[in-house]
């Protein structure tokens, strides 16, 4: 066969036994086919097809086209009201019912032990930081918080009034610990319903 | 003694009557220069007392105008914002005189460079914060106060916090805005037993004693 028998790239030793013609035109229709498929998909990334209604989805972005640079959502406020907040499991971090925005933390000063501090909270009402934060790591007591505390804001961060950029499902034990048990009684009742009822 | 006669020499021309100028011009030309003379200090005076002026010098253009920047006192909401002397001249005539000629010594430190460099000011930090912290403890925040007045403070705009602090240590004029409101506009120093908010001092520095001591510095 010759150069041209030689398949797309060179390579389809196949298709010798086809005729030249042919394969020409499965090379035209491919490519034919490539090209609308990448003209179709920049379209739709052109004209922000969304994939879904939510403002907020698919991405930071949301559903403005990629051309275009989207009005920026307001930035979120710090809740600033002081009034504590629950906790969602045992272990979580308090979270800062104020704002914090120049409080230094630093090598120099650290600012939130002013008032949470063991030695000032009386004075101050501020809730004192807890007891594990004065121990070091062989669970020895120090006068002083521990060098690995120090960064509270590590931990423990202020809340702003942002939405939620993704739902989540999280249940609070005790929330699911109530679940189980009216499900029980709800077995256990019917149950007892059912050996109750005289047959 | 030739300086003691020309001394007397120069007592007796300004003792004596003039001889060739008219008392008019005498006392025309006395008014005038001394307008020009006023005017001219006063100008020379208020050039020195801006923030152009101040940031003129790199010290305080990159270490507290670049703090400053950060804080509320600069950037807010409406605008309103202090420049260096609102915080730091006194505005009232005399004492501002007073803190013009304490600041001939700050000539004195920038001529030879006393915080020439960012480890210079940042080892000085601690006794020039120490000075402004004197002065406006004993001169009761009043730099604070020229704009802030306690008696005009809406208890129902702030938070609770600072309405029981402020309502207590204000009251009583025990405490002065600085007493609490440290590295307000500037970053802080060193705070080893600097007494900190309501006033009263630490009997330990609390919480960075123990980062120092036990923390990866000392190994």
């Amino acid at each position: 066969m010759s150069e041209q028998g030689r398949g797309v790239w060179g390579l389809g030793r196949g298709s010798e036994r086809k005729h030249p013609k042919q394969r020409k035109y499965w090379r035209t229709a491919f490519v034919l086919a490539l090209f609308a498929t990448a003209v179709f998909a920049a379209e739709q990334v052109l004209e922000g097809d969304p994939v879904s209604s939510d403002p907020l989805g698919p991405g930071l972005r949301g559903t403005a086209p990629l051309h275009e640079e989207p009005q920026a959502p307001r930035m979120a406020r710090v809740e600033n009201f002081d009034i504590r907040r629950g906790r969602a499991y045992t272990s979580q971090p308090p979270t800062i019912p104020h704002a914090i925005e120049k409080y230094e933390i630093t090598r120099n000063v650290n600012f939130c032990m002013y008032c949470h501090a063991r030695v000032r909270h009386e004075q101050s009402q501020a809730p004192m930081v807890s007891a594990t934060h004065y121990m070091d790591r062989e669970h020895n007591y120090l006068a002083e918080i521990s060098p690995r505390r120090y960064f509270c804001t590590q931990c423990h961060v202020v809340q702003t009034d942002a939405k939620p950029l993704v739902g989540n499902e999280f249940l609070d034990v005790h929330t699911l610990l109530e679940q189980e048990r009216a499900s029980q009684d709800d077995a256990g009742g019917k149950r007892r319903r059912a050996r109750e009822t005289p047959r | 003694m030739k300086i003691k006669d020309r001394a007397r020499e120069w007592w007796r021309t300004l003792s004596r009557p003039s001889r060739h100028l008219s008392l008019g011009f005498l006392t025309l030309g006395g008014f005038i220069g001394g307008i020009l003379f006023w005017g001219g200090f006063n100008t020379a005076l208020e050039a020195t007392n801006t923030e152009e002026f101040c940031v003129s010098c790199h010290e305080m253009r990159d270490n507290t105008f670049a703090e400053l920047r950060a804080t509320i006192h600069y950037s807010n909401r409406s605008g309103v914002r202090a420049t260096c002397p609102d915080c730091h001249v006194p505005h009232e005539w005399t004492h501002k005189i007073a803190r013009k000629m304490q600041a001939s010594k700050e000539v004195w430190g920038k001529i030879f460079g006393r915080i020439d460099t960012r480890e210079k000011f940042l080892a000085h930090r601690l006794e020039l914060a120490k000075h402004e912290w004197a002065r406006l403890e004993a001169n009761d925040s009043l730099e604070c106060r020229n704009c802030h007045a306690y008696r005009f403070m809406d208890w129902t705009r702030q938070i609770l916090r600072a309405v029981q602090v402020h309502s207590v240590a204000l009251e009583g004029n025990e405490y002065t805005c600085i007493d609490c409101h440290k590295g307000i506009a500037h970053r802080l120093p060193d705070m080893e037993g600097i007494p900190m908010l309501f006033g009263a001092p630490l009997e330990r520095d609390v919480g960075r004693n123990s980062f120092r001591r036990e923390s990866f510095m000392s190994e």
